[in-house]
């Protein structure tokens, strides 16, 4: 789509440089740990060093006699005022400080409060802690045997580790239709535990007021109004009051999810800055956030998947168990435990589906959030474009034809999935056609055919992704009973500039930017002019935050729901100055004209002056809106990714040749983002495919634990992205946009994935779990006899 | 703790301060001296946010001690920009697109001063090799390797 606005306005469309990068290029950001308060102390953790032990003892004398160490805070010590556990966003319980035991290996224990943050370091070492180990359950399966030790014995009536049954589609029709298909595949998959790891740690610095009995913390968190409301909650009965709580996220180095929950290191802060009276900040460093911070994914999964012998696919059914770690702290929509897992469909137009996910608890850190991705996406997007390629394999179909002969056709949106979604748009075949064509996907396919006489490993892979973002319509979605809409505030200022506020939160997306264009397209004031806030409580309207690609479909699609109430009433004062009637009126950016009279006009800047100095007689002046957003429906981006990989017959090493991605986000903001999105979204996609994982040896300790042995790619194996482009508006955003931010960290994984298997597949091979690591190919390679 | 007395250049600007044995560099910038731009994300010499030029030389300055620094010159990102004139490199990262968060970007344009000091027209692979001690998360760093070329090809227009 063409642009609607000149470049000087700049509106949707237009490539606009970011407003955010001047003050990032000079080292100017304002992240949480560049915070530095008169009289600010420093909070430091003692942690597990074991996954399941009863503590017997801590002894504290030692730290207190450390210069600069003021206080030393304990499960008993918070327990005094009832803030020793804590709700998490799945209404499960985690502790902040344990008093009796611990349930995962680097658990907070002991927090120290210092002077400074290498006293508080030394404080921690001090601190003397003795522990009776208990039996360590790491397995989730194991965890579900009846002999196994029962972990929360914190709940009274609990005498299992089973957390929650959550289950979706008709068992028996697809029972049904699988006993009657020609062909059923089946699959085990494991997609293992990952850490988001955003090169900003986690932190705050917590400022309680004593005389004001205010408490203004500054965080690393994607969501400062959920979170002030949750700390009025979960702390009023200590004298928080939410009017004097205020949330500021500073810039934020990186969310992609593992900055939504609340950690016990923040409520620590918190408590030790009411407590003492000062400013209290807390830093995680790399190994803490590895550790300790919310994991992602840990899904066990048993699919099968039935088709017909021509290859129209049938039925799906998935049974999934759901490692949680010692506690439910996913950061999921209330009413659902499994997230979105239901988009597990895909593109495919299925008639009978089945899916069943059992949540489990283990001696391991608490999570089961989103690694950019919205809400178990990836899980199920993995499953069934993985369970897909098997098919055609099994079928000898080209997994390309088997894809195009069963998507959902265009002509069939809105389109409801048997899961229960309505789908809003899409276009999957178009996508497909246009990444085919785009890699030259018949000359790839010989080229492989003739690489593979020679002995040579090279594969293709496909995965043609749909999302479902944008939570969401307040019907279904909440957060501990928060309803998920999102907003805007505009104030347009006398001289036709403006300031706007969200109630999201940017990570590094560019809202300053994005934002002021959806403005802009909207208003026709230049987007230079527009000068976007959030992430202070004090200010910005109440939003639920930015994850899940929420934000464009929700606050973006506030935005321009408050720039068009601001637009009426520009449209009333231009009626006024022009003496004209409202409906002689038209609007072209920035202008309101008389029709047929072209020269009898306004400009958006001249009806704003005059919303302060001549407004008409009966009006209020002034011009400003708000909109809280409750989106009908969500949005769901589609594309196809094609992965072409080449295979070191002797050190088993993947490299990723070429990688095209053609996304459907409908119409697009700022094409420079759009795609600078992808590239990032594609990178954590190819992360856990191959590199990144996070496991535990069977007493709980954990490997992936620095940045050691936690591989996050670096630019050495990291392909030159391709990108494309198809455009399919969504129909119910009032600007045809959809989330773009996680799309590509949800398609990549299995088009990585079954090109490596395709690469291998005349050696028999049929799945591999990730991450591909060189050793896992290479043991398959010297299996088969295919090494060098 | 002992206390040592240093006297470190930093971005041309000569600095004493007595230090504790044990205190970072980072440390120092950041907590005493209030230059921010420089930032850490992680423990283990890995990420490379901290990444600040040593007599010249890139160095993670989470794993040097602002003791080791002393009678030396320290180049950190608030020194880029000279006059009011970014340096091409900031220049480059903000037409390509080279930066989301921002973490990750002081390491990144003070490792690839270095490069450029080193290389005045580095290939695509001799810049990744560059920046493999850099890590970042949000980029894919297709575009960070674009800023750097950016960069590369206005310093050659300028010395031309």
């Amino acid at each position: 789509m063409a642009p609607q606005t000149t470049p000087e306005v700049c509106g949707m469309g237009h490539s606009m440089k970011r407003k955010e990068d001047p003050r990032f290029i000079r080292g100017q950001g304002n992240y949480v740990d560049d915070i530095q308060l008169p009289g600010m102390l420093y909070l430091d953790i003692v942690r597990s060093p074991f996954a399941h032990a009863r503590i017997k003892s801590i002894a504290r004398e030692n730290a207190l006699k450390v210069p600069g160490v003021l206080a030393v805070i304990t499960g008993e010590t918070l327990e005094q005022y009832n803030l020793h556990w804590m709700p998490t966003l799945m209404s499960d319980t985690q502790m902040v400080l344990p008093t009796e035991k611990v349930m995962y290996q680097a658990q907070e224990v002991a927090a120290v409060v210092a002077t400074d943050r290498y006293a508080a370091a030394d404080g921690v070492e001090a601190v003397e802690v003795d522990y009776d180990p208990l039996p360590v359950v790491v397995d989730p399966f194991k965890a579900l045997e009846p002999d196994a030790p029962v972990l929360r014995t914190d709940k009274e009536d609990k005498k299992d580790n089973h957390i929650f049954h959550w289950e979706v589609g008709d068992r028996a029709a697809t029972q049904s239709a699988l006993a009657g298909a020609d062909v059923v595949v089946k699959q085990d998959l494991y997609i293992p535990r990952i850490h988001v790891a955003s090169i900003e740690t986690c932190g705050c610095v917590a400022d309680f007021d004593r005389v004001m009995g205010k408490l203004k913390v500054y965080m690393t968190t994607q969501a400062p109004h959920a979170i002030r409301t949750v700390l009025a909650l979960v702390a009023g009965h200590v004298g928080l009051s939410e009017e004097k709580i205020q949330v500021i996220s500073p810039d934020i180095g990186g969310g992609f999810g593992g900055k939504v929950p609340v950690y016990p290191g923040y409520v620590l802060a918190i408590a030790a800055s009411v407590v003492v009276g000062k400013p209290v900040k807390w830093v995680e460093d790399r190994m803490e956030n590895l550790q300790a911070d919310s994991f992602a994914r840990d899904y066990h999964l048993k699919a099968e998947l039935g088709a017909t012998k021509d290859g129209t696919l049938t039925a799906l059914k998935i049974k999934t168990v759901a490692d949680h770690g010692y506690t439910d702290a996913a950061a999921n929509p209330s009413k659902f435990p499994a997230g979105l897992f239901s988009i597990v469909t895909g593109s495919y137009d299925l008639k009978h589906a089945f899916a069943e996910v059992d949540g489990v608890y283990t001696n391991k850190p608490p999570g089961g959030i989103a690694y950019r991705c919205s809400f178990r996406v990836t899980e199920a997007v993995h499953t069934i474009e993985r369970l897909t390629d098997i098919m055609a394999h099994e079928l000898k179909m080209d997994p390309a034809d088997l894809r195009l002969k069963n998507f959902v056709p265009a002509d069939k949106f809105p389109y409801k999935s048997v899961l229960g979604w309505e789908y809003d748009s899409g276009n999957y075949h178009g996508a497909l056609r246009k990444a085919m064509e785009r890699i030259g996907y018949a000359e790839l396919r010989r080229e492989q055919a003739d690489k593979r006489e020679r002995g040579e490993l090279m594969g293709i892979g496909i995965s043609s992704f749909t999302e479902i973002v944008g939570a969401g319509p307040s019907r279904q979605f909440d957060i501990l009973g928060l309803k998920m809409f999102d907003s805007c505030e505009i104030r347009v200022h006398p001289t036709g500039k403006a300031t706007a506020r969200f109630g999201t939160k940017s990570q590094g997306q560019g809202h300053e930017t994005t934002y002021a264009q959806v403005l802009a397209e909207e208003l026709g004031i230049p987007a230079a002019h527009i000068e976007i806030e959030e992430g202070d409580t004090d200010t910005a309207p109440y939003g639920l935050g930015t994850y899940a690609s929420r934000s464009t479909p929700t606050a973006g699609a506030a935005g321009a729901m408050a720039a068009r109430k601001v637009r009426d009433k520009a449209k009333k004062i231009a009626a006024y100055l022009l003496e004209a009637s409202e409906d002689d009126l038209e609007w072209t950016p920035g202008t309101f004209s008389v029709k047929g009279a072209p020269q009898k006009s306004k400009t958006i800047q001249e009806i704003a002056f005059a919303a302060y100095t001549n407004h008409p007689p009966g009006m209020e002046g002034g011009l400003e809106a708000v909109s809280y957003y409750d989106p009908p429906n969500l949005t769901f981006p589609f594309g196809s990714y094609i992965c072409v990989v080449d295979i070191d017959r002797g050190t088993g090493e993947v490299k990723i040749r070429r990688f095209v991605a053609v996304d459907d986000c409908g119409n697009i903001i700022n094409p420079m983002i759009v795609d600078g999105q992808i590239h990032g979204g594609l990178t954590m996609g190819m992360a856990p495919a191959l590199l990144e994982e996070i496991s535990y040896d069977e007493n709980g300790n954990i490997s992936g634990g620095s940045f050691m042995d936690y591989l996050v790619p670096t630019a050495m194996e990291t392909p030159r992205w391709e990108t494309d482009k198809t455009v399919t508006p969504s129909p119910h955003h009032p600007q045809g946009a959809k989330g773009v931010g996680e799309s590509a960290t949800v398609g990549a994984p299995p088009a990585i994935v079954n090109a490596v298997v395709d690469a291998l597949a005349h050696l028999g091979v049929r799945h591999i779990d990730i991450p591909i690591t060189p050793e896992k190919v290479w043991r398959i390679l010297k299996d088969k006899g295919a090494g060098l | 703790m002992a206390k040592h007395d240093v006297r470190i250049t930093v971005n041309g600007e000569p600095r004493e301060a007595a230090v504790e044995s044990r205190l970072l560099l980072v440390h120092w910038l950041r907590d005493v001296l209030r230059l921010t731009g420089t930032h850490i994300g992680c423990d283990t010499t890995h990420c490379g946010a901290c990444t600040v030029l040593l007599d010249g030389e890139p160095v993670k300055s989470c794993t040097v001690l602002a003791v080791q620094a002393d009678g030396r010159e320290v180049a950190t990102v608030e020194g880029l920009e000279q006059d009011g004139t970014l340096h091409p490199l900031q220049e480059g990262f903000q037409q390509e697109h080279g930066l989301q968060c921002g973490f990750c970007t002081p390491g990144m344009l003070m490792t690839g001063r270095a490069l450029l000091e080193g290389n005045s027209d580095p290939s695509e692979a001799e810049i990744r090799q560059a920046i493999s001690g850099n890590l970042c998360r949000c980029t894919g760093y297709v575009n960070i390797v674009k800023s750097i070329e950016h960069a590369a090809a206005k310093l050659r227009q300028e010395s031309a």
